[in-house]
């Protein structure tokens, strides 16, 4: 079947089985690689995407459930070559040890400091449940979005 | 893992919906949000040859005030029941356990009619609307029909609805903004829970409903019963396991799933 999406706000239209799920469609169809693939059955958060700016896991979602929609990957964050806030946040404050995570991390964390501009560390923890570090480095994680959401709140002031 | 191949086929209405999956037969299955659906079909525990997507149905969500209850329509995401200002007035209690519903991604996507068509047992929304006594709209070929919550939850993710019906609406008590509690024990953040706990007031009485202590969501009656003869917390709590069918898994035995019910009673029954 035809699906077609926008992603990182470029047109996409392949020609995929019914079965196919998002993150196949966005790594194989559309070569984005950023979009890991980990458990594979919804409860790591690596493949997290935003579907129409909201965080989803994109093993747990048929490409032809997204036909139509417009879906950002970690590759569709930086402007102009300058990194996203949560990206820079990432960097400086050492969230991350292995990376594996990282691309669902952020994804995440970008919906959460869209949802709660101003969260708590409380905010933060619960907010990222359904991503998981085998690295353990949640402090880190943690530090990183707190001090991008500051970021970001500063800039829109 | 990738499902077993299928048809895929997408409703634009409840009357499309319902109209294609008799057209389809008993092998279709209706698709909603796809967090309980599509874990069953990436592992082939669930292999429908065609798959109606009613995901896109806009006029099925909803929360709107029914008078004497709440209507919500069957495809409205948790994230839109954590979030909605009139069940925070008017039915708190739901709007507080949509929000606990595994984790933001899920909520995202999942649906109410999805967590209650499919008949977990360890689901956390369909003990809250056991304890309710919650009515579902069910729509068929041949109309719509009302079950109540009780008698909705057959077995082990096993429903009332025909294989030809789609759930439609789900209809709540006014219990107001407070005057409930919610406990749910797991290891790890966003587990399903290894026991969940709602406890909840409802016109003059105090409901209890159970997650993961049947093959069903239950209502903890002898807990309910001891309250309203008078009985303290402590007491009542204590009668949390009475009549339930604790199952056994690498989580818990049957018989800590059943110390857990009265942990954790208590502590919902302390929170109202």
């Amino acid at each position: 079947m035809k699906v077609m999406m926008t992603v990182n706000e470029a047109a996409q239209d392949h020609d995929v089985e019914p079965r196919t799920l998002l993150v196949q469609y966005l790594r194989e169809a559309c070569g984005l690689t950023g979009t890991k693939v980990g458990c594979d059955t919804s409860s790591c958060g690596a493949c997290t995407v935003l579907v129409d700016g909201e965080s989803v896991k994109s093993c747990t979602m048929l490409a032809a459930q997204a036909d139509g929609v417009s879906v950002t990957t970690i590759e569709g964050l930086a402007r102009g070559g300058e990194w996203h806030p949560v990206q820079t946040a990432f960097h400086e404050h050492h969230g991350l040890q292995c990376g594996y995570c990282t691309a669902g991390m952020v994804m995440a964390a970008v919906s959460l400091i869209d949802e709660i501009p101003n969260p708590s560390e409380r905010d933060v923890r619960l907010g990222l449940e359904g991503n998981l570090c085998r690295c353990t480095g949640y402090h880190n994680i943690v530090k990183s979005v707190l001090a991008a959401a500051e970021q970001m709140r500063g800039t829109k002031q | 893992m990738i499902p077993a191949a299928f048809e895929y086929v997408r409703a634009g209405s409840a009357d499309e919906a319902v109209a294609l999956i008799a057209e389809h037969g008993e092998d279709a299955k209706f698709l909603a949000g796809g967090m309980s659906l599509l874990p069953l079909m990436k592992l082939r525990l669930s292999t429908p040859s065609v798959v109606v997507d009613v995901g896109r149905v806009r006029d099925l969500s909803y929360v709107r005030d029914g008078g004497d209850h709440v209507a919500i329509g069957a495809l409205t995401r948790h994230r839109d029941l954590e979030t909605n200002d009139m069940l925070a007035g008017e039915c708190g209690v739901v709007r507080a356990v949509a929000g606990q519903v595994g984790d933001n991604q899920v909520r995202h996507r999942g649906t109410i009619g999805g967590s209650v068509a499919h008949g977990d047992p360890a689901s956390d929304l369909p003990a809250v609307l056991v304890a309710l006594d919650a009515t579902f709209v069910v729509t068929g070929p041949s109309g719509a029909r009302h079950v109540a919550a009780g008698d909705f939850f057959q077995g082990f993710l096993e429903t009332a609805l025909e294989p030809d019906e789609l759930l439609t609406e789900i209809r709540v008590p006014k219990t107001g903004a407070s005057g409930f509690g919610f406990e749910k024990f797991n290891r790890r953040a966003q587990d399903y829970a290894i026991v969940g706990v709602v406890a909840t007031r409802v016109g003059g009485g105090t409901r209890v409903g159970l997650v993961n202590m049947g093959q069903t969501p239950l209502r903890a009656r002898a807990v309910e019963h001891a309250l309203a003869q008078g009985a303290s917390v402590g007491d009542a709590a204590r009668e949390a396991a009475v009549g339930t069918d604790p199952p056994a898994d690498l989580n818990a035995s049957p018989e800590f799933r059943a110390h857990l019910a009265q942990v954790l009673v208590r502590r919902a029954l302390e929170a109202l």
